[in-house]
């Protein structure tokens, strides 16, 4: 099997930014753009651009509505500082080319976008397409293009853009969107309901393995523009599907809004292995531009031995926003976060997880590593919440926050919430630093202080890395090491 | 590896009236020793004598100033160099409390240590294939749980398997010069044997070794070509391998009576 | 918060009454006091919202805020309640110092052993404000602020009565000095405001009890404030006991001032009320500076006890202990808010935050927020939290060896509390919470995980 080279593929720059980040060009092409600012019309207009029936708009409307009582009330709770966002001053439609709805096929793609994913890493084209990883390319608003579908097919495996999905497997969307995470859910999740653009759909059928990863790759290209991607992922009685994440966004002078909404559903027996390595543009190092990254992603573990597992390689974006979480509604049912948080210069993360134990004996595991560098600030913030029904429960949560120098900030904020006496509930914490005495070992043994300090670093996320696929792994270890140039040694 | 770069005539180490402080402590006060190849130097004392910031100075921990004197170490001024190129020359301390690396697993520590090396001696780096069938040997030298390499550096290692950890880096990476910093503490006597057994293999006539000991036990195993007693930050005697037994039978309290008397 | 703002309004004829009648022994300090604290509680209110009061997020305050309880000017503390009866509910020993508090103000005839110590001061706050003035208006509410908390700053806009302990430098109390605030059952619905102020001097040692005891089943609420400044080298050990009535309302903040080398030592039972808040703010500022904080809360019936402890690693070198355990029962719901704080060059400090929870009945909650802020990078820094039942295996064991289910699980939980007992270091106060902690502990609805 051959490495898919997901994020650490040089590419030309072309950025406006002068910054370390490799993934910050821009690519030009020919763009479909709604005017700027959010109206009815808009919503309208983007129902209408994806051709979708009445109820989908319908549903986007009442998100708007809701939205706007709102009332610009964003979440006020999260360690994170930012200038108001002026949510009338975005895009919220940009799509390559003309043409309505996307491209059919490959053929139909403009050449500049081909030539873009190549740089980074993500051939599309047929014969050069990534072994063993089928890839839904989503730029700007639209799904470019999804590779092996046929393989897919044959399976009974439905891998596509949703708006595809929309039109082609409408009582599917229907009955599962929105179903776990509500357009009420909270102030981004609403403003998403509302523009969503693209994203994926997965529906693996009843007792299917899915025979290789399914991967998203999301690239925002265009200036002055929101990414709002919705993913639904739906596994029947008894399959299994390891999905991939990856993103990377240009260098832009102004920071940029990504609001993505991600709802997975189990079924008995079922379990999504979700993976991310996130590497939205960080901003540069006076913490100009960057991608704000605001993120609502849940799961619900609804059948009986079902199990979600979320594991997150966060290094890019501005800001952070995002807890991936499970409902663990079926007994016996299984969640687990396995997190890694690298911020630097001036980025901020505030991250974590919510495990609800709803159904008898569910399990829940937390592992979450924060490394702060430069003047950066990393939370985890994480609920562990035990319903009176959770006879049983069980949850394990270990967070380790690492700092490098004494300029940046490693925040834990658990909640643990208990209501039924025979759940076990553990958490432990600890804040460190890279000692002096490791350092000397390894220098003792001919390493450089600078590799010293990547491999006590890398030793520090082990456990988590060890959860992704293991090509995956390798790409996020390299992502540690450039995320953290300059800030060590 | 070890000793081809061997200057001929020269001493590996040669230390001159070393003074070393740490924080507003002086701990050493004028050592001076002088190790050439072949040789096997035993450094005994009581507690708190100096003994292991002897060991640690030579290898550059940085809390460790030197204030006067010298340290050439093949010909180079030691104080000039950082730990790393210290330990790229084939200076070896092995630590009287090794540090352990969580998540760092063993093997991934000692190829990159052997590549450091070998990348400073202009050679390529090593295959996975090659380290893995050189470090099966050197495991096998130092009669170590195979498994502990597949685990993190010293994490959870028993105090005997730290110790013998250190032995195999050591065998890894054939330093020219090796400091043994109580590497016999805390061992029980096979374990001892062990241990000792490893250093003797790796005795030869280009490299030399320098044990720090409270203890004269592993001079039992191990015969020193030289003993130094180290009393409060100097050397106030120095003889062969019959010094050490000598010490045994009378204890530190009768070097004191004699140091202070010819002081 | 705006919601609550009318509430604020309740209050104001009292607060009217207290200015017009009260007498201040010529301190105008004091009326300008109460003026600033009750123009913030006017403003401040009492923190109701519910979106985002992450100091208030388990505990609703709404009861207290929409009850109408009245501060009366004419009750005599010296009637209120019985020696006998208090000295057998009340920790107590004839050769502490024992100072008396009825319904917010300082009892004679019921107190004893006031007055000059080996040159400490103990005596009541109004007292104080007459006799140590300056002093007094040295530290009142210096740390206590009233720009940011309501409770706090009705409690300033009522400042009246109280305790005031001051030990001078290099003096400690000769003898431990028991403060027994009592609410009695004489006019319903009623509030008070303890206030408590500690000044331990350089290298000083003092030692105080500070009890709430309720004497009535109506409903009451308690607004109480403690200061404590523990200057250079001193040391303060402090013990704190929540016991009021099932239907009171108690809203208490303990701040405490370390300077340099300083030790303080806390250890908190909290029994009773209905609905309590039991909150320290310690500020570690200057290296040197250690605290130790114990805890142990026991609920039950439809009791809500909030504990909500801050630490701030103000400067380099400070040490911080936590250890906080709940013992939860019947449809009770208890808090623990724990927040270590460790500023931007605060290097070397050292933190440690416990809470460990046993969940007895089905219908208790526990909600625990054990949490750490951390801007230095050179530090230890920890913390943990459990909730569960009773282990099984442990509960097996013992029953192997002949103990029945009950004795088994009463043991246990014994061992439990007792691990907080211990950290008293008064005999007769240990002996005192070995009985009352120990007969409150429930046996009964014990619920068990697995084979019964």
């Amino acid at each position: 099997m051959s490495t898919p080279r997901v994020i650490s593929r040089g590419a030309t720059t072309s950025s406006e930014l002068d910054s370390d980040y490799k993934w910050g060009f821009t690519i030009d092409i020919e763009t479909d753009l709604a005017p700027k600012g959010l109206s009815e019309d808009i919503v309208r207009l983007i129902s209408d651009k994806k051709e979708e029936p009445e109820w989908m708009l319908e549903w986007r409307l009442k998100a708007f509505r809701h939205w706007v009582k709102l009332d610009q009330e964003e979440p006020k709770w999260a360690q994170i500082h930012h200038p108001p966002i002026d949510f009338q001053d975005i895009h919220y439609y940009a799509a390559p080319g003309s043409k309505k709805g996307g491209p059919k096929s490959l053929d139909e793609v403009d050449p500049e976008i081909l030539e873009a994913f190549e740089k980074l890493g993500i051939p599309l084209a047929e014969r050069e397409k990534l072994a063993g990883v089928a890839v839904d390319a989503v730029i700007d608003s639209v799904s470019v293009a999804t590779t092996y579908q046929e393989t897919l097919e044959k399976a009974g495996i439905i891998f596509c853009p949703i708006s595809e999905a929309i039109k082609n497997h409408p009582d599917l969307v229907k009955k599962y969107m929105g179903s776990v995470v509500p357009y009420t859910d909270n102030f981004y999740a609403t403003l998403n309901s509302a523009v969503f653009s693209d994203g994926s759909f997965v529906y693996i059928p009843k007792g299917v393995r899915c025979p290789i990863e399914l991967m998203t790759y999301f690239r925002i290209n265009q200036a002055d523009s929101g990414q709002f991607e919705r993913t639904l992922i739906i596994a029947d009685e008894g399959s299994y599907v390891s999905y991939l994440e990856g993103c990377t966004a240009p260098a832009r002078k102004k920071s940029q809004l990504h609001a993505a909404v991600v709802e997975l559903i189990t079924m008995d027996d079922a379990e999504i292995k979700y993976s991310t390595l996130q590497n939205w543009f960080p901003g540069d190092k006076d913490g100009n531009g960057g991608v704000y990254n605001f993120v609502t992603k849940r799961g619900k573990a609804l059948g009986r031995n079902s199990k979600i597992s979320w594991t997150q390689v966060e290094t890019g974006s501005a800001i952070t926003w995002k807890y991936p979480s499970v409902i663990l509604q079926g007994d016996n049912s299984v969640g687990e976060f396995y997190s890694v948080a690298l911020v630097n210069n001036h980025q901020q993360a505030d991250t974590g997880t919510k495990m609800i134990h709803i159904g008898k004996n569910t399990k829940s595991t937390i592992m979450a590593k924060g490394i702060s560098a430069g003047k950066a600030s990393s939370t985890y913030r994480g609920l562990v919440k035990i319903m009176p029904s959770a006879e049983g429960a069980r949850n394990f949560t270990q967070c380790d926050s690492l700092l490098i120098g004494d300029q940046c900030g490693a925040h834990t904020v658990p909640y643990i919430e208990v209501r039924n006496p025979t759940a076990q509930i553990e958490h432990e914490a600890s804040t460190s630093k890279v000692s002096d005495d490791e350092v000397f070992y390894c220098q003792q043994r001919g390493i450089s202080v600078e590799d010293a300090h990547f491999m006590i670093i890398n030793g520090f996320c082990r456990s988590i890395f060890q959860e992704l696929p293991f090509e995956f792994a390798m790409e996020a270890s390299q992502l540690l090491k450039v995320s953290l140039e300059g800030a060590v040694g | 590896m070890a000793g081809k770069d061997q200057t001929n005539g020269e001493p590996i180490l040669s230390v001159r009236n070393l003074h070393v402080n740490v924080g507003d402590q002086e701990i050493l006060k004028g050592i001076n020793l002088t190790v050439n190849a072949g040789e096997v130097h035993a450094i005994m004392g009581p507690n708190g004598s100096g003994k292991s910031t002897l060991a640690n100075v030579l290898a550059g921990k940085p809390e460790y100033i030197v204030t006067a004197g010298e340290m050439v170490y093949k010909g180079q001024d030691l104080s000039r160099m950082a730990p790393e190129l210290r330990a790229r020359e084939g200076l070896f301390l092995a630590f009287q409390y090794p540090v352990e690396l969580p998540g760092v697993r063993a093997w991934q520590f000692l190829k990159a240590a052997v590549d450091a090396l070998r990348v400073h001696q202009g050679q390529e780096e090593m295959s996975a294939r090659e380290f893995d069938q050189m470090l099966k040997e050197k495991v096998a030298l130092v009669e170590i749980d195979p498994d502990l390499v597949r685990r993190s550096v010293n994490e959870g290692f028993s105090g005997g398997e730290k110790k013998r950890n250190e032995i195999l880096q050591m065998a890894v990476l054939q330093p020219t010069l090796a400091l043994l910093d109580e590497t016999d503490s805390g061992l029980d006597i096979d374990a001892l044997r062990i241990v000792a057994n490893g250093i003797n293999q790796l005795r030869n006539p280009s490299n030399a070794m320098v044990l720090v000991t409270h203890y004269q036990r592993i001079l039992d195993y191990i015969t020193p070509d030289y003993v130094h007693v180290l009393l409060d930050g100097l050397i106030v005697r120095t003889g062969g391998a019959d010094l050490a037994l000598e010490l045994e039978a009378k204890g530190y309290d009768w070097i004191k009576e004699t140091a202070g008397a010819g002081a | 918060m705006t919601q609550a703002l009318s509430r604020t309004d309740t209050y104001l004829p009292d607060f009217q009454a207290l200015q017009r009648t009260a007498e201040t022994g010529g301190q105008t300090w004091l009326r300008e006091m109460r003026d600033n604290a009750w123009s913030s509680f006017s403003h401040l209110g009492f923190p109701t919202a519910r979106r985002g009061n992450e100091k208030w997020k388990y505990t609703s305050v709404r009861a207290i805020a929409y009850a109408d309880f009245s501060h009366p000017q004419d009750l005599d503390p010296d009637t209120g309640a019985g020696a006998a009866e208090l000295k057998r509910i009340a920790p107590w020993n004839d050769d502490w110092m024992n100072l008396v508090f009825v319904d917010g103000r300082f009892s004679k005839v019921l107190s004893g052993g006031t007055g000059n110590a080996n040159g400490a001061r103990v005596t009541s706050l109004a007292d104080a404000i007459r006799s140590d003035g300056e002093l007094v208006q040295e530290y009142l509410g210096r740390y206590a602020s009233v720009e940011d908390d309501g409770f706090t700053a009705l409690n300033t806009a009522f400042l009246e009565d109280g305790a005031f302990i001051h030990v001078p430098d290099g003096q400690s109390t000769s003898s431990v000095v028991n403060l027994v605030y009592v609410t009695t059952g004489r006019s319903q619905p009623r509030v008070s405001y303890p206030r408590t102020l500690v000044v331990a001097g350089r290298n000083s040692r003092t030692t105080f009890v500070e009890s709430y005891i309720g004497l009535c089943q109506e409903p009451y609420f308690t607004d109480a404030v403690t200061e404590i400044v523990a200057q250079e080298g001193s040391r303060v050990e402090h013990y704190r006991l929540l016991m009021e009535s099932t239907q009171a309302f108690h809203v208490g903040h303990c701040l405490v001032y370390q300077a340099k080398d300083s030790e303080y030592e806390s250890a908190s039972f909290s029994m009773g009320a209905g609905l309590g808040r039991n909150e320290f703010e310690v500020l570690l500022d200057a290296p040197g500076a250690s605290c130790s904080l114990n805890g142990l809360y026991l609920t039950t019936g439809t009791q809500h006890l909030d504990n909500m402890i801050s630490i701030d690693h103000a400067k380099p070198h400070t040490k911080s202990r936590l250890l906080y355990k709940g013992i939860l029962d019947g449809k009770s719901r208890a808090v623990f808010g724990g927040t270590v704080l460790v500023r931007k060059d605060a290097q070397k400090a050292d933190a440690r935050q416990t809470d460990k929870n046993l969940l007895l009945s089905d219908e208790a909650e526990i909600d625990s927020k054990p949490s750490l802020f951390i801007y230095a990078d050179d530090v230890q820094c920890s913390h943990g939290a459990t909730a569960g039942h009773m282990d099984d295996n442990t509960l097996f064991y013992m029953r192997s060896r002949g103990l029945d289910l009950e004795a088994a699980s009463r043991m246990l939980i014994q061992a439990f509390a007792r691990e907080i007992i211990d950290t008293v270091q008064l005999q007769p106060l240990r002996d005192y919470l070995d009985k009352i902690v120990l007969e409150a502990l429930p046996t009964a609805s014990i619920r068990l995980g697995g084979g019964s």
